[in-house]
């Protein structure tokens, strides 16, 4: 899926084929969605500061046995914290507390401070361990393995269209772009920039509807009942119970650690 | 705006997640096999929609696109915008995993009420009409969701009240982006495809 930022792999590969990440790619893809709710409820349920470094260490050491590649990995990471930044660089200064220091004014508290540090922890914590553990699904196995799990059938269909359809729609949105740019479109603050982009957006939905209608008809035509195919069997191996265990051994240990 | 784990307190959290479940059952109730391939295409659309960067002075934002996702998905606009917001955090690493249904009520509570409010309007008189009321649902659609997460933060605890504030400043030129795309958006959909809009095939 890394290919809608970054030229990559495809979206759907060959089915069945072997993932390439390591120990973590050859675990169950349902018990990786599973572990990672799991290890995020228990990582958000921490609350002291060496627990959650340790919990964030948990994530770099699944990272690590995945093979992803890690500059690219911390990289998303980062761009998730410059969401978060302005929020978090607010905290020592709206959170009462002992003063560190003040900026006109304005005393900053290592409450808040520490609160700060705390979520930011959190968040890239849980966040790593999401990508680890279900990011390196080819996307087509996580509705699969969504719909083992009993996730609503409508659901499951619908986020497979959506998978499927994304990088269809990214390459119109491209081929549109690319004949506004031949046409010396060049993006500004300005009026026109704001209703080309307007008709762009109007465009592609209109696209998107009479495809969709093209879809429907090429369905019906073959007889499609909502049923499921699977072409994929998920089976539980030793593997993956002992690292289930193991990770819950883990989270277990960090609970414990944090009531220390 | 997403938030991210470990930002809200345990009730919001759960709260969040509660109401999600809610909208994204009531939206799936709307779908039916004629439609899910409509609401898919939908649901891809508004994910590349939000990759799109349009700048604003120095800086650019990105397009949330909800109102217009309310306005021609209904309640659907729940399930699909929910979608998105699994693969964003997945694959992307957007936001979070606990804060899930949070972060898919403030998006797509606003964009169901722009459309259940505004979508008889949308149809209604000539296009220009039509794509008036468009922007004007685009603007309140990210107004609702800057409200909701402000609300979130300030419901956490009065420490965010500071930066709930900041975060519905900082969406105001964000609103106004919107509200003129869905605007136009909605012209050109009028023009070239009116069907879209009328009540009775309505998502």
């Amino acid at each position: 899926m890394a290919h809608v930022l970054e030229p990559r792999a495809k979206t759907l590969s060959e089915a069945g084929a072997e993932a390439p990440y390591g120990l973590i790619g050859a675990l169950d893809p349902r018990m990786r969605i599973v572990l990672a709710c799991v290890f995020a409820i228990v990582t958000v349920a921490l609350s002291t500061i060496s627990a959650l470094i340790a919990a964030l260490s948990v994530s770099a050491c699944l990272l690590l046995l995945s093979r992803l590649p890690i500059r690219r990995t911390l990289k998303r990471m980062a761009m998730m914290d410059s969401f978060i930044i302005g929020m978090l660089l607010l905290l020592p200064f709206t959170m009462p507390g002992d003063a560190i220091f003040s900026i006109f004014g304005f005393a900053a508290s290592w409450q808040g401070l520490w609160k700060a540090v705390e979520i930011a922890l959190t968040a890239n914590a849980v966040i790593l361990a999401l990508m680890v553990l279900v990011g390196t699904q080819e996307p087509v196995t996580l509705g699969q393995a969504l719909h083992r799990l009993r996730c609503p059938d409508v659901l499951v269909h619908l986020l497979m269209f959506t998978i499927r359809y994304i990088e269809v729609l990214r390459e119109e949105y491209l081929r549109l772009r690319g004949a506004m740019k031949t046409r010396g479109f060049r993006p500004g603050t300005n009026w026109h920039t704001y209703r080309s982009f307007g008709y762009l957006v109007g465009m592609m939905l209109v696209r998107a509807i009479e495809r969709s209608e093209r879809i429907l008809a090429a369905m019906k035509c073959r007889g499609f009942s909502g049923q499921f195919l699977l072409l994929q069997d998920f089976a539980l191996t030793r593997r993956d119970y002992a690292f289930a265990l193991m990770l819950c051994a883990i989270c277990a240990g960090l609970l414990y650690l944090d009531t220390l | 705006m997403h938030i991210v784990d470990g930002a809200l307190a345990n009730p919001v959290v759960i709260g969040g997640a509660i109401a999600a479940a809610g909208g994204i059952t009531l939206g799936l109730k709307s779908l039916d096999l004629e439609r899910i391939p409509t609401a898919g295409m939908l649901s891809a659309s508004f994910f590349v929609a939000s990759l799109i960067h349009v700048p604003v002075g120095p800086s650019s934002v990105h397009l949330i696109l909800n109102g217009l996702a309310g306005l021609l998905l209904g309640w659907a606009a729940f399930p699909a915008l929910f979608v998105g917001l699994l693969l964003q955090a997945v694959f992307f690493g957007f936001g979070g995993l606990t804060v899930l249904g949070v972060n898919t009520v403030t998006i797509a509570l606003p964009a169901v009420c722009v459309g259940l409010l505004l979508k008889p309007m949308i149809a209604r008189g000539r296009p220009l009409n039509g794509a008036i009321w468009g922007g004007i649902g685009g603007a309140l659609a990210i107004a609702g969701t800057a409200v909701m997460v402000g609300l979130a933060l300030a419901l956490s605890g009065d420490a965010f009240l500071p930066a709930a504030k900041l975060v519905f400043f900082a969406h105001i030129p964000i609103m106004v982006i919107e509200a003129v795309l869905t605007g136009f958006a909605v012209l050109l959909a009028r023009q070239v495809k009116p069907e879209l809009f009328s009540p009775t095939p309505s998502l």
